[in-house]
């Protein structure tokens, strides 16, 4: 069976030894060439010589999500030989370095090997030990452009592109390819039943990174304060809005910034700079992960308490504790919606892919500012880290920053008086001054009890007082946060409830489950506090799916938490062992829950 | 406790500053602090240096963590913004701030407790990047406000109110502060006013990390025979090593103001801080040699005083990050946003 542009394979390297180049390389042909493509790099949390493994699905239809089945293996790494061989699908193939023998306990009859003589090809034609390695790499490239007919022309284009100005490394580079190129041609019966044709499905797509795309969404939302500590795996989102501020912050004159970004002494500190920051009057974050969460919780209260606005981006990796650093999973629901001591409550946002992460992230000063609040971004490693094939970014020039309830020279000038936490027009929003713009304009910022007019209290009724309007005002920004997507289907009497990452594997999984006639309405939500919205489907429902990537079903229990709907009514599917979601773990787990019922 | 607003009453005969105001007007609420804490003391030694210096109160933000000596920011510049953080923390506060807003006046004021355990972290990263503030350590060698438990600063020896000694080795913030780098070091006395207003004058003008230490004793668990941070004590092993005073950039130093064998050094508004060493051969630009001079003295119990380290070449934590001069927080929009066409150009790259 020909299995063209539906397909996936893996590459099993080891870390360190430039596979990274050589991947990134053959899901960008391949993208180029007008196919949907997605890659996931499934990596230690090691800096040379571990095991390391590139996945790369190819579809037609626009499925994105990671597929555990793969068709072919490129099993470069003999230390992880017999797994790799385990995980090809029966009648698949092996891509491996037959400069050495195969060991015979590795044949499996169910899979067709494909030997290619990598290392004696480099050994050849390259001479340094480095050179041999990082060219070994590129060559397997060669191999696999002949074998599953990816276009030789977009390959040469785009390492033009890349070693534009490295001439020295562009040639080593089209030796390698054309090595491991012409050796298939010659041994193999090109290209493969599972192999490429040129579509037209990618020309207003982009392959960006969550990271990236949300350092981005940071400059464009006009942040200017960015304070982290590094972290896997969110360390490359202040690697993206660096570079982009240097690309677009820097004044042309005087060379001088109109951004700062602190490294921090750790993320307590990291985020007291944000607060700090914002306090002042700048839109300021702090990119991290689980384990920074951990430690930002008093100071994530005192903004809470004394509303100070704050954007804190967490991209969710596996804990608890260290975890697995380098794998993937939404295990900080909870601890983001109520993060540190007494009674609190967040808003989080939460976006599915790259695109809504750059969206989100400029959006999310906005909600911080307008609340005067901390606002977590919710990613996960795999929205954060990995290319993603997404709609083009677009910008609606006519944005101007909502900058909330500040109130200037003149207003304050103007002003009667002026009492920082007095809810003047009802919404549960004070008025904010600056510091340094307006003597009328001070206050006493502070995580003590304090009543309306800013005093510090031990009243009880004073206090209370100004609890329960922060708590009216975080559940009235329900509604000013991105609205959850909803797909109803005609005759679906159930639903399937999901958030961010787990977004494409339900949208497959949807689609696979049509098929065997089970139909479900779909809701992603995308922001905490629920909005009505979100009650109501899940009313509407008798049985909700609600799938997501953490053990305790934390999606589950808050939206019990905050919607008010019963367990009973609520059905967990979950996969949390690490790797992105894939539709067989939704449909499995939705398929049992039935089986169950029935 | 409760917040007592001080009534506002304004005398004729209460002198003015260039800016027209009285020093009623850099007052802030009534203390809640015991009657004869140190504290207060400092914080009346504030209130005088901001009103001699004519610094808007509302350009100001006060900050802190948590503790007796962190409330003080109450205490003084009411018409400053105030930020009373978390405990340890106000380092972090102050780094954000200062990224934030560059023309503010930051003063930080911190205890024992606050600065030298739960927040020495954040207090050392603070001086390496020197932050552009004033920052004032209220030392008591206690917690003051969970009444009474050793601090870091606590010397060895020094004996409790329930009579128990300590221990360990103290954490010396004058020599910390000094190995670490800071650009503007001193320590002083709450009792000692003269000395305290000419250094926080020079320090609110340094351009960096102010630091002064101040020995402020805590009346209510830590003033007792015995301990080694009361009043009696600091007044017997009080040496002042070098007189500092601070002559604002309008005046011109004049012979009189340099007495004996001065130094002065230019702050970055053209003001001055003139120096006279009182111990013989002080070198207060020296950094090797006043660490060595005050580990010396230390171990005859003397308690050095006045400006004790001055860098003539501070570059403040705005400057290292090549910050554009004044406030990122309202910077037109457009100048931070690059626009729809340039993000359709950027696209390219992801293709
Ligand atoms: C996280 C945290 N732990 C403990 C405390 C309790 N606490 C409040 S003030 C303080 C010590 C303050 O000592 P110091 O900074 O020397 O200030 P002083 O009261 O002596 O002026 C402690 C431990 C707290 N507020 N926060
Ligand atoms: S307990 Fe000590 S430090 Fe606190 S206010 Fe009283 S005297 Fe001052
Ligand atoms: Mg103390």
């Amino acid at each position: 069976m020909d299995r063209v542009n539906d397909f996936a394979f893996k590459i099993a390297t080891a870390n360190g030894t430039g596979s990274a180049s050589a991947n990134g390389l053959i899901m960008q042909a391949i993208f180029r060439m007008g196919i949907p493509v997605t890659g996931k790099n499934v990596f230690p949390s090691n800096i040379q010589g571990l095991p390391t493994w590139y996945e790369i699905r190819v579809n037609k239809h626009g499925y994105t999500a990671r597929t555990p089945h793969f068709d072919l293996m490129v099993a470069l790494n003999a230390a992880t030989y017999a797994k790799d061989v385990a995980e090809v699908r029966a009648g698949g193939w092996l891509l491996f370095d037959s400069s050495w023998p195969l060991d015979e306990k590795l044949k499996r009859p169910d899979v067709t090997y494909l030997g290619v003589p990598l290392a004696e090809l480099c050994n050849g034609a390259f001479k340094g030990v480095r050179e041999r390695i990082l060219m070994k790499n590129i060559a397997y490239a060669g191999a696999l452009a002949a074998l599953l007919g990816i276009d030789t022309e977009v390959i040469r284009q785009l390492t033009q592109e890349k070693f534009a100005k490295k001439p020295a490394l562009l040639a080593s580079n089209d030796t390698a390819i054309a090595l491991g190129y012409n050796y298939a041609k010659d041994h193999f019966q090109c290209p493969l039943p599972i192999h490429l044709e040129r579509m037209d499905e990618t020309k207003d797509k982009i392959l960006i990174d969550g990271n990236t795309a949300a350092g981005l969404g940071c400059v464009y939302g006009g942040a200017t304060v960015g304070a982290w500590y590094p972290i896997t795996p969110s360390t490359s989102m202040m690697e993206g809005f660096k570079g982009f501020c240097q690309k677009y912050r820097v004044d042309k004159e005087t060379k001088k910034h109109r951004y700062a970004i602190i490294q921090a002494e750790d993320e307590l500190a990291a985020v007291g700079m944000v607060i700090g920051a914002s306090w002042a009057g700048a839109r300021a974050f702090t990119p991290t992960s689980g384990p920074g969460i951990s430690l930002m919780n008093e100071f994530i209260g005192l903004a809470y308490y004394s509303e100070v606005p704050a954007v804190i981006f967490d991209v969710q990796r596996t804990g608890p504790s260290t975890g697995m650093p380098t794998r993937t999973q939404q295990g900080d629901l909870m601890l983001c919606a109520y993060a540190s001591h007494g009674d609190t409550r967040h808003i989080c946002i939460y976006p599915a892919d790259p695109k809504e992460a750059f969206e989100f992230a400029a959006k999310s000063f906005d909600i911080a500012e307008r609340f005067q609040t901390p606002v977590f971004v919710l990613t996960d490693l795999d929205i954060g880290m990995n290319d993603w094939m997404v709609p083009k970014l677009t910008w609606d020039d006519s944005y101007r920053p909502d900058r909330g309830k500040v109130l200037s020279a003149e207003e304050l000038e103007a002003a009667k008086s002026f009492y920082r936490y007095l809810d003047i027009d009802g919404d549960g929003v004070p008025q904010r001054s600056l510091p340094g713009v307006h003597p009328k304009g001070a206050y006493f910022t502070r995580g003590s009890g304090h009543n309306k007019f800013g005093a510090y209290t031990e009243d009880s009724d004073e206090y209370q007082e100004v609890l329960d309007r922060v708590n009216r005002k975080i559940q009235n920004a329900a509604r000013a946060l991105p609205a959850p997507v909803i797909r109803k289907t005609p005759g679906a009497k159930m639903g399937l409830v999901t958030v961010g990452g787990c977004h494409a594997a339900c949208m497959e999984a949807l689609d696979l489950l049509a098929k065997d006639g089970i139909h479900l309405d779909y809701m992603r939500v995308r922001g905490f506090p629920f909005s009505d919205e979100v009650r109501q489907f899940l009313a509407e429902h008798d049985t909700n799916f609600v799938v997501e990537q953490n053990r305790d079903a934390q999606l589950r229990s808050l939206l019990m938490l905050d919607t008010g709907t019963p367990l009973t009514k609520l059905e967990s599917v979950r996969y949390y062992a690490g790797f992105p979601m894939s539709a067989h773990h939704v449909i499995s787990g939705v398929k049992a829950k039935l089986e169950k019922a029935a | 406790m409760t917040y007592i607003a001080k009534p506002k009453v304004h005398h004729p005969s209460l002198k003015k500053n260039a800016l027209g105001l009285t020093r009623r007007d850099y007052e802030g609420a009534i203390t809640t602090l015991c009657a004869g804490c140190g504290h207060d003391s400092i914080t009346a030694a504030i209130v005088q240096a901001f009103w001699e210096l004519d610094i808007a109160p509302h350009t100001v933000a006060k900050l802190s963590g948590i503790g007796c000596s962190s409330k003080t920011p109450a205490y003084f510049l009411k018409e400053a913004h105030g930020f009373n953080s978390v405990h340890g923390r106000m380092p972090a506060i102050a780094t954000g701030a200062g990224c934030a807003n560059q023309t503010l006046t930051m003063i930080g004021v911190s205890g024992d407790g606050d600065s030298l355990s739960i927040g020495l972290g954040q207090l050392c990263h603070a001086i390496r990047r020197n932050v552009n503030m004033l920052y004032v350590l209220e030392n008591n060698g206690v917690y003051g406000l969970t009444k009474g438990q050793f601090s870091a600063s606590a010397d060895p020896g020094s004996m409790s109110k329930k009579g128990e000694a300590n221990t360990m080795d103290a954490i010396d913030s004058v020599l910390l502060a000094l190995t670490l780098g800071a650009t503007f070091v001193a320590r002083s006395f709450s009792g000692d006013k003269a000395q305290l207003v000419p250094l926080i004058k020079a320090g609110l003008a340094h351009k960096g990390f102010a630091f002064i230490d101040v020995i402020s004793p805590c009346v209510t668990f830590n003033d007792h025979e015995g301990s080694t941070k009361s009043y009696a004590y600091t007044r017997e092993h009080q040496v002042e090593v070098v007189q500092a005073d601070f002559v604002p950039m309008r005046d011109e130093i004049t012979a009189e103001q340099t007495p004996g064998a001065a130094k002065s050094v230019m702050m970055h508004d053209g003001s001055w801080v003139t120096f006279r060493s009182v111990a013989e051969n002080y070198d207060a630009t020296n950094r090797d040699a006043a660490y060595n001079y005050i580990r010396e003295r230390q171990k005859e119990h003397e308690v050095l005083t006045g400006l004790l380290y001055i860098s003539a070449d501070s570059r403040d934590m705005a400057e290292q990050n090549e910050l554009i001069p004044g406030p990122l927080t309202n910077l037109p929009f457009e100048t931070l946003c690059p626009g729809s066409a340039e993000l359709d150009k950027l696209m390219a790259r992801f293709r």
